[in-house]
Order: structure tokens, then sequence, then C-alpha cells
């Protein structure tokens, strides 16, 4: 049995007299860090994500293209050294926009998959550890939202919200939660009668210092795994949304709404906005798809020894 | 599955009923004079108290009488059972291709894993992946059908012999769509396989990897293939959602999005219903199809 709880809920463990810092070098963290350092990959589709976000920072921040929804010239001129998408129909500079475009999907990925990994944690906690009625209730709750197809559900309730950025937030955050409390619901169910569990529980812990303090943090690489995938699904659905035109307002910049002007221009024929918004959002999800990857194989006990 | 019957109903009328809070303004339009809103509203039973018209809605399913759409006129229910031909007619041949090539692909792979080939065929997955299903759509119906003719850009044949021409295209771009993530699913089931005790066993007594894949790991691995395909099978319904919008296919994603254009309520609201049974009714084939397949599962 593999667990990697503090040292205090353990009972009878030999790690008990060993130091702090030694045993804390072993941990399950420690050892998925040294692995992910190993892997060159997972190196660099982190040092893609990280420029990314650098990207966004310095656009939402006004030092990067600040004139986002400036007309810089005519429209659609062609590619140049100056404007290297060119223009879009506005005469916008279309590069100006991918970049403010990707501040939007990050921000979408991170704040949406952030609700999502808050609900699933807590109802999944909730409902394992609990049992019961409350395990019953919950259980129905994510079984009645897993059976309305996302791709039905996302744009309904965008719909039904209206369009805006805090929507496409909320829309994607509240639904995407099922896997993710799917399974914590049952690492709970599997922990909770551990024997480091009710060695915690003989020593007096309450339900919440049992939950917070012993369980979760041996269930938790579950949620680093799940907001790395759900990041990149928030992305591809915000870009869906917009395109739809029930995702974020059209003055916002957004690959989707590049994409939907693309639809347009097409035919002319203009590529600008197609090749721009293919290509940020390219680079970014398949650095996150890559660090994903890496980051499950080394967090996952079971494909180590592979 | 009758208490998550409930709760979709439950979820969809408080989605469209509470959360909304005119309907019959949002239909009618910035423009409509107060008069018109008030007849809408009347007409649509929108007037009456909230239980009320959660029977109403209820009685709706049950009878499978939707009314009419506010947008068209026509009768729900025919425009349903119309989608769901036009939908499976869709999905139903690139779904089969696409497993027949990717389980033999990923064999492949799997047979030279961690060698060249099987790199190159994780990294072009993952790189197929990572590009927008809008970006597919748009980027090959541009260019195969409006600027090189080689298909009709959009439109419809309801009768079953004229409909395929008008197929052609999207059930190419629906295989690519699902090539990228079908091999990886079907080499990481297949790898699993490979790690077996009794494939341990089978190289141990001296068999050569050809034989330890085509004799042991192939057959093996049929259950967790069957598996993933039956887990797939709700694709049916809902992965041509957006290519039927671009390509004017009257399915039932290309209808539910443009109900939404039109906030067309009684529509959104009956698709929602309509589209999550069928769902629900896919995966519980799913379950039952995974435990006839695979005898163990029944046993525990």
């Amino acid at each position: 049995m593999e667990t990697h709880a503090q040292p205090n809920a353990q009972p009878n463990s030999s790690e008990l007299s060993a130091p702090q810092s030694t045993n804390r070098r072993n941990s399950l963290w420690w050892d998925a860090y040294r692995r992910l350092k190993r892997d060159k990959v997972a190196v660099i589709s982190f040092w893609i994500i990280v420029a990314y976000v650098i990207m966004a920072i310095l656009a939402k921040t006004g030092l990067l293209f600040p004139d986002v929804n400036a007309s810089v010239g005519d429209q659609y001129m062609p590619f140049s050294l100056e404007h290297p998408f060119g223009t879009d129909i506005q005469g916008r500079d279309i590069l100006a926009r991918a970049v403010h475009g990707s501040a939007t999907a990050l921000s979408v990925g991170f704040i949406a998959s952030g609700i999502a990994l808050i609900i699933g944690i807590a109802l999944g906690a909730l409902a394992g550890y609990y049992g019961g009625k409350i395990d019953a209730l919950i259980v129905w709750l994510y079984t009645t939202v897993d059976s309305i197809p996302y791709i039905l559900l996302i744009p309904s309730l965008t719909f039904v919200l209206g369009r805006g950025l805090v929507n496409v937030y909320i829309a994607v955050g509240v639904t995407s939660w099922v896997t993710l409390c799917r399974l914590v619901r049952g690492e709970f169910m599997k922990h909770k009668s551990r024997d480091y569990v009710l060695a915690a529980e003989a020593l007096g812990a309450s339900h919440a210092r049992k939950i917070f303090r012993h369980i979760l943090p041996n269930v938790a690489h579950i949620g680093f795994v799940q907001f790395g995938l759900g990041f990149v699904s928030a992305i591809k659905f915000e870009v869906i949304l917009s395109y739809l035109g029930v995702g974020v307002d059209p003055t916002t910049p957004s690959w989707g709404i590049m994409l939907d002007d693309a639809k347009l221009e097409l035919s002319r024929p203009f590529w600008g906005n197609l090749l721009a918004a293919t290509l940020f959002m390219f680079f970014l999800v398949l650095a996150f798809n890559l660090f994903n990857d890496a980051l499950r194989e080394s967090l996952d006990p079971k494909l180590k020894n592979k | 599955m009758i208490p998550n019957l409930i709760g979709i109903t439950l979820l969809t009328f408080i989605l469209f009923h509470v959360m909304v809070k005119d309907p019959a303004t949002r239909f009618a339009g910035k423009y409509a004079t107060a008069e018109r809103v008030e007849t809408i509203r009347a007409e649509l039973g929108l007037d009456r108290p909230l239980h009320e018209q959660y029977l109403f809605f209820l009685k709706q399913i049950v009878t499978l009488d939707f009314g009419r759409s506010w947008a068209t006129k026509q009768k729900i229910t025919t425009m349903i059972d119309d989608g769901f031909s036009a939908t499976l007619s869709l999905t139903i041949p690139p779904f089969i291709a696409s497993i027949i090539f990717s389980v033999g692909l990923a064999m492949f792979a799997a047979y030279h894993r961690g060698g060249f080939v099987d790199k190159a065929v994780v990294v072009t997955c993952l790189a197929m992946m990572s590009i927008s299903s809008l970006v597919y759509i748009l980027f090959l119906q541009n260019v195969l059908a409006f600027q090189w003719g080689l298909f009709p850009v959009s439109g419809w044949d309801p009768s079953w012999t004229g409909r395929w021409e008008y197929l052609l295209l999207p059930w190419i771009i629906l295989f690519v769509l699902l090539l990228g993530s079908d091999i990886l699913v079907y080499r990481s089931v297949i790898l699993d396989e490979a790690y077996q005790d009794y494939v341990r066993t089978a190289r141990a007594k001296g068999l050569s990897n050809r034989a330890v894949y085509t004799k042991h790991i192939l057959k093996n691995a049929m259950i967790p293939v069957i598996t993933m395909i039956v887990i797939g099978m709700p694709f049916l319904i809902t992965g041509s959602f957006l290519i039927e919008s671009f390509f004017g296919i009257p399915g039932l994603g290309g209808m539910m999005l443009k109900a939404l254009n039109e906030s067309d309520f009684p529509v959104i609201k009956a698709m929602t219903v309509i589209i999550s049974i069928a769902y629900m009714f896919f995966n519980l084939l799913a379950d039952i199809v995974y435990s006839l397949v695979d005898p163990r599962i029944r046993l525990r």
C-alpha cells in the first residue's frame, strides 16, 4: 500500500523516526517533479505554456499591443513584416487580436477549470466520505448532469445567461466537474477505511481534519491531472461558443470570434484570421496535451514501473 | 435511469423557465409592441404559475407532443423524427471507418512501441487533436467544396437515395476529426494488455514478438477495444452538432443550434430532453454490450 500522508498519519511506520527532509524528498510530489524534469518534452511544453502566460499578462497590462481594437490601416491588408497576419475587415492588426485572444483563452481555461476543480473536489469528497443519503444525492446530481451532452448543455447555459466572458467561465465551470467528482468520490471511499485514517480517528481527529489533513493530500494528484485536462477542454469550448455567437462579446478578442470572421473571408480568399487563430491555439493546446500526458504518467504509481 | 430522467426535466425546466427572465420578450425581439409580447405570453402559457408550467412540460414529454416550433410552425415531433435519421446517417459511417482504421494503426504503433513509428504516430495524433474542430470544418469545406468544387458546399435531400451526395464531405471531415483521439485511446488500451502476466509467460517460453502480438495480445485486447467502442457510442448522437450547422444538414445538432439562434424555446427544450434520453439510451446500451462481451463483468 502506498500512502503519501503526513508522518503523523502513519501509526507504525519506520518513517516516523526518519528526518523530515528525507521524507519530503521521497514523497509522490518530489518523485513526480524529478520524473517531469527528466522528460524533455514535458519541460519544453512547460516553458511554452509559461511563454503564453507571460504574453497574456503583457497584453492585459497594456505593454504588448495596447491598441488592439484600433484600426491600423486598410481592411484585409496582405501579410507583411509590420502586420504578419495582415489586417481584418475593420483594419485591425490580426496578430494583436490573436495575442489578446490568448489572454482570453488562458483566463477561460484557468477560471472555468478552477471552478470545476472546486466543485468536483468538494462534492466528491462529501459523497465519498459521508456516503449514505448525501452520496445518493450527489451521485444523482452528477449522473443527471452527465446525461445531458456537454455540446448541448454548455451552449444552452450561455444562451440563458447571455453573452460575455464571465458567463463563459460560469457555464463551462459548472458543467465540467463530473469526471473529477466521480474519481475523487471513489478515492475517498477507498481511503476512508484505510489504516492511517482510522489511526487519525483513534487520535481524536475531527471529520474536517480527516478530510483535509489526511485524505485530501493523498487524492490531490487526481485534481492536478483533471485540472490540466479541464484547462484544454475549456479553451476549446470557449472557441466553439464564441464562434456560435453564445460566447464572449464580439468586441472581446477571441480565437472563436476570429474563426467566425474567417468563415466569411475564406471565399475572398483571405486566410489571416484562420491562420493566426489556428497557429496560436495549436501551440498552446499541443503544449498542454503533451504536458498533461507527462504529468499523468509521473503521478500515476501504476505506470511507474513501465 | 428514472431519477435521472426526472433530473433532466427539472434541469431543463429551471434553465428555460426560471433562469430565462422573459422568454416571450426574447422571442418577440427588441422592437415588438407590449401587446404582441402579451399575446405571445398568453399563447405559450407563460403567464401561468411555475408548477403548472412544469406539469404541462412533463405532460408534453410523456405524450411525446411538444407542440409546434415558434419559428417555423412545424410540429416538433416530426422535426425530431427527421433529425434522428439525418444525424445517424451522418455519424454511423465515419464512426465505423475510424474504428477499423484506428485499431489497425494502434496495433501497428503498439507493436513498435517506443520506436520511431510509434512516436511519430503519437505526436501526429496529439498535433491533430490540438487543432480546433472548427478549423478542420472551415478549411476542408472551403478548399474541397468551395474552391475545388469536388463536393456540394451545403444542402440536403431528405430522400434516402439523394442524400449521399451531400454526406460525402461531412463523412470525410468527421473521420478526420475522430482519428487523433481514437488512435491514441486504442493504442493505450492495447499497450495495457502488453504488460499483463500472460504476455510475460508467452515471452518466457520463447515466442517471437510477432507471435506474442498476433496470437496473444490481439485476442485479449479485443475486450477493452470493444469497451472503448461502446463507450464512444453516444458520439452517434452528439458527434455531428457543428458539422450539421456548417453543411445545412437538418439533423439534431443543426436544428438545436438554429433554435438557439432564433430563441425558439419549445424546440430547444424538446431537443434537450430528447437528445439526453437518446444519449442515456446509448450509455445503457454500452453497459449491456459491455457485460455481454466480458463475462467477468457479470461475475463481479
